[in-house]
């Protein structure tokens, strides 16, 4: 596969890390923020060739994961009423809400479908207009513009059975939030490729000014990931902060204008909070007065119920990065990938599931730790 | 969490009123929205996430990326010659 | 199974959610995977349990008379129909007959048993059958009987098919994971993944164009060549729902081994890659239906896979890995960078992800 296979070339991966073994002298602490980023790391065992000095922390990229529990049970609430089809992606099935997912919410009779895209969603309702189509809207933003055009779309065409919940998440205020942190080591960033592809770079910009880390913007390949690694460690040796953009082939500076402009159009930020990450200012984004009819929330009649976190929590400083999974007294006990209690064990990406799995490998040495 | 991925336009139609294309990953067809990448043509290369390209993929950004290893590459054999 | 949320010591601890309830059935169920696996240790053994069935191999196996036979039973709830290169009939004949072919069996004769849902218009149902009909003649074997109910609309996915099947062990051949021993090799015969991404093609919501056909087809002449050879073939399993690395791993638990594959050798097709890389999943987990993975004596890999490749479901018959130690069961995986990571079982089905 072209401008993917160039990518994950084996020779390209060890030239970088021979140049950055050389480069390094000192322990840092690197915080990959997207998901996808996490998935190839742990695919490839990425973080298992870096020299020993850098410490790659997996950040809370991960919309399943930072799904706030409400959302989860608003949309399994919304699910349940008689003539609804609520059309989600699939990996949000199997988050647990305050009592069960969407799986379960199924099992119990509820029309819950896998779609790939939103306007995958917005063409059931036109093909059934007898049912009331939910989508469930998860993801940061460069998923949010593919909603805000099925919700335009769905405004443009006139279809009235469309609605939308939802729940996307900005990546900047969570990075704010990290920083900002008393507990934090993070000592710079890999930002997330497809998020700055729609948004750009110049968020980062205050952020880096502020907190005098560098921050590289990274794509997704393992080229991608070790380069980034390279050049986010050369800044630290050299006692820069920066913003760079190692995934030039995708991300401009301004991003994708035409994207950013829907999203205003659409979208307001809120200070909605993210699961296991209290109030983050603007870190969410609901529907827009003007687009106010397809917001699902509404048209049900429904509030955003409150679900209770316990103080006692571990998963918010996971997801931050203060604690290692294996410092959770419920880590492979009473929580596993087959047991979930917490978003980060249920997403194949959260750091949970990953040390889960990581902590049952062998070792470099051949031997199982 | 943005799984995107790259694919050659080989159509380009339309859709509703939305310009939508035909996506080529390499055996597999796609269609894809476009209404966010204008710019791209047939035979461009996009990432495509959620049934949208996002962006048009930079071939010389590419080249260039791949460039710079190879020169590491180089600079590495021949610092190895020198020893 | 859902859980005790808190522990008895202090602090309690209580992440976001309770787990998953575990008092109905699930679609995980239904995914060969973990959940699978438990529900059958924990609902089916028990009731259930004897020395044959506790194998949990793809058929049992017994003594009638002076022969000993293999006897099998399967279902297909498949969704659509009818998919690019093949149906739920001509699933549900070569199946059923892989299930017999890996454990070595000749097939003599299968069943099937139909549930039809009220309003299927009789043509399809027509063209499934003749399907199944040729799969049948194709793999030389016959449907001897059969049986046909009909539910009400609502209650089947158009048709469900159940079959059983029944085949006869050449003289003194004991297949099983048992047999395996340190140093045999792992052998595929095909590029994997095909059928299980064939389907989701013609699925509503991942709907995508390919050329791509499942890889359905019957498995007995190719494992009738491979028995001639006249090599030491420990035991055979056909990579169907859960796919290759969850059919390795019930290998790996059933010989006490630890299997490990190399990932640049499991051939996997370009449009199989590419569904894969779009949709998020694995190919390693995606369902294959007509190929099968054959654990030999390392000195006998060569011998069986030239005689693999005189079969044309056999021409991509390649060695995937090698059994490295007994003791531990567990699949690993060596990647292209050289590094390993462990290959599990997932605990429902795969979902393509948007992450």
């Amino acid at each position: 596969m072209k401008f993917v296979d160039e990518f994950r070339d084996a020779a390209a991966v060890r030239t970088l890390l021979d140049q950055l073994r050389g480069s390094v002298t000192r322990p840092w602490t690197i915080m990959e923020v997207c998901g996808g980023q996490t998935h190839t790391i742990l695919r490839y065992g990425l973080d298992e060739l870096l020299p020993r000095e850098i410490t790659l922390v997996h950040g809370p990229g991960c919309p399943v994961c930072v799904t706030p529990i409400e959302m989860i049970d608003l949309a399994i609430a919304i699910a349940k009423r008689p003539g609804v089809t609520l059309c989600s992606f699939g990996d949000m099935l199997r988050v647990p809400g305050s009592s069960g997912d969407l799986f379960d919410a199924r099992a119990a009779g509820a029309d819950v479908r896998i779609v790939y895209s939103p306007l995958d969603a917005l063409a059931l309702a036109r093909r059934k207009p007898d049912r009331e189509v939910v989508f469930f809207a998860v993801g940061f933003e460069t998923t949010a513009p593919t909603t805000a055009m099925a919700v335009r779309e769905a405004a443009r065409t006139k279809v009235p059975n469309f609605s939308v919940i939802s729940a996307h998440v900005r990546v900047p205020p969570a990075i704010e939030a990290i920083l900002s942190s008393s507990d934090n080591h993070v000592q710079g960033f890999l930002a997330a490729g497809h998020v700055c592809t729609i948004m750009g770079i110049d968020e980062y910009l205050p952020i880096v000014a502020k907190f005098k880390v560098p921050i590289v913007v990274t794509g997704f390949e393992p080229v991608d990931l070790v380069q980034g690694v390279a050049m986010c460690v050369a800044q630290l040796e050299q006692g820069r902060a920066e913003v760079e953009n190692q995934y030039a082939r995708s991300v401009r500076k301004d991003g994708n204008l035409a994207a950013r402009a829907l999203i205003e159009q659409v979208f307001t930020f809120a200070d909605r909070r993210w699961r296991g990450l209290d109030a983050l200012p603007k870190g969410a984004m609901r529907l827009s007065d003007r687009f106010a009819v397809y917001d699902a929330v509404r048209r049900f009649g429904l509030a955003v119920p409150t679900a209770v976190e316990p103080p006692e929590c571990r998963a918010g400083e996971v997801l931050r990065g203060v604690l290692k999974p294996p410092e959770c007294p419920a880590f492979g006990t009473l929580c596993s990938p087959e047991r979930p209690l917490g978003a980060p064990m249920v997403s194949s990406e959260g750091a949970c599931a990953a040390y889960y799995r990581a902590g049952r490998q062998p070792s470099a040495m051949g031997e199982t730790k | 969490m943005c799984l995107g991925v790259p694919g050659r336009i080989v159509r380009i139609v339309d859709e509703q009123g939305l310009r939508m294309g035909d996506i080529d990953f390499g055996g597999v067809t796609r269609r894809a929205c476009l209404a966010y990448v204008a710019e791209a043509e047939v035979n461009d290369y996009v990432i495509v996430h959620a049934g949208f390209a996002i962006s048009r993929v930079d071939p010389d950004e590419a080249a260039r990326t791949l460039e710079l290893i190879e020169e590491l590459e180089t600079q590495a054999g021949s610092e190895e010659k020198d020893r | 199974m859902s859980g005790d949320n808190k522990s008895g010591t202090s602090p309690a601890i209580f992440c976001p959610a309770p787990g998953p309830r575990g008092d109905v059935v699930v679609l995980g169920h239904g995914s060969g995977g973990r959940l699978t696996a438990d529900l059958v240790s924990t609902t089916f053994l028990p009731a259930l349990s004897n020395p044959i069935l506790d194998r949990l191999a793809d058929g049992a196996e017994f003594d009638i008379g002076a022969s000993r036979a293999v006897f099998t039973t399967d279902s297909f709830v498949v969704n659509p129909l009818r998919f690019p290169g093949g149906d739920i009939g001509s699933l549900a004949v070569n199946g059923t007959i892989n299930d017999l072919a890996v454990m070595g069996g000749r097939p003599l004769g299968l069943s099937a048993a139909f549930i039809l849902e009220e309003g299927l218009p009789i043509d399809e149902l027509r063209a499934i059958v003749h399907s199944m009909r040729d799969a049948a003649s194709r793999a030389g074997i016959q449907i001897v009987a059969a049986d046909t109910k009909v539910v009400e609309r609502g209650k089947a996915d158009g048709l469900f098919i159940t079959t059983s099947g029944i085949g006869v062990l050449p003289e003194g051949l004991r297949l099983g994971p048992e047999n395996v021993r340190a140093g045999d090799a792992v052998l595929a015969s095909g590029p994997i993944g095909d059928h299980g991404i064939a389907v989701m093609s013609a699925r509503e919501g991942l709907q995508f164009e390919t050329t791509l056909l499942s890889d359905c087809a019957p498995l007995n002449a190719l494992v009738a060549t491979m028995l001639e050879s006249g090599s030491a073939i420990r035991c055979m399993r056909d990579p169907t729902r859960g796919g290759v690395a969850t059919i390795l791993n019930e290998l790996a638990k059933g010989a006490g081994a630890e299997i490990m594959i190399d990932e640049a050798a499991v051939p996997v097709r370009a449009a199989v890659r590419a569904a894969c890389e779009l949709l998020g999943l694995d190919p390693l987990y995606v369902a294959c239906e007509g190929r099968l993975l054959a654990i030999v004596a390392d000195a006998d890999a060569d011998r069986v896979l030239d005689a693999m490749r005189t079969h044309a479901i056999g021409s991509g018959s390649c060695r995937i890995g090698t059994v490295t130690a007994l003791g531990r069961s567990r699949v690993l995986l060596r990647t292209a960078f050289g590094t390993t990571r462990l290959l599990e079982v997932l605990a429902g089905a795969q979902l393509p992800r948007i992450c």
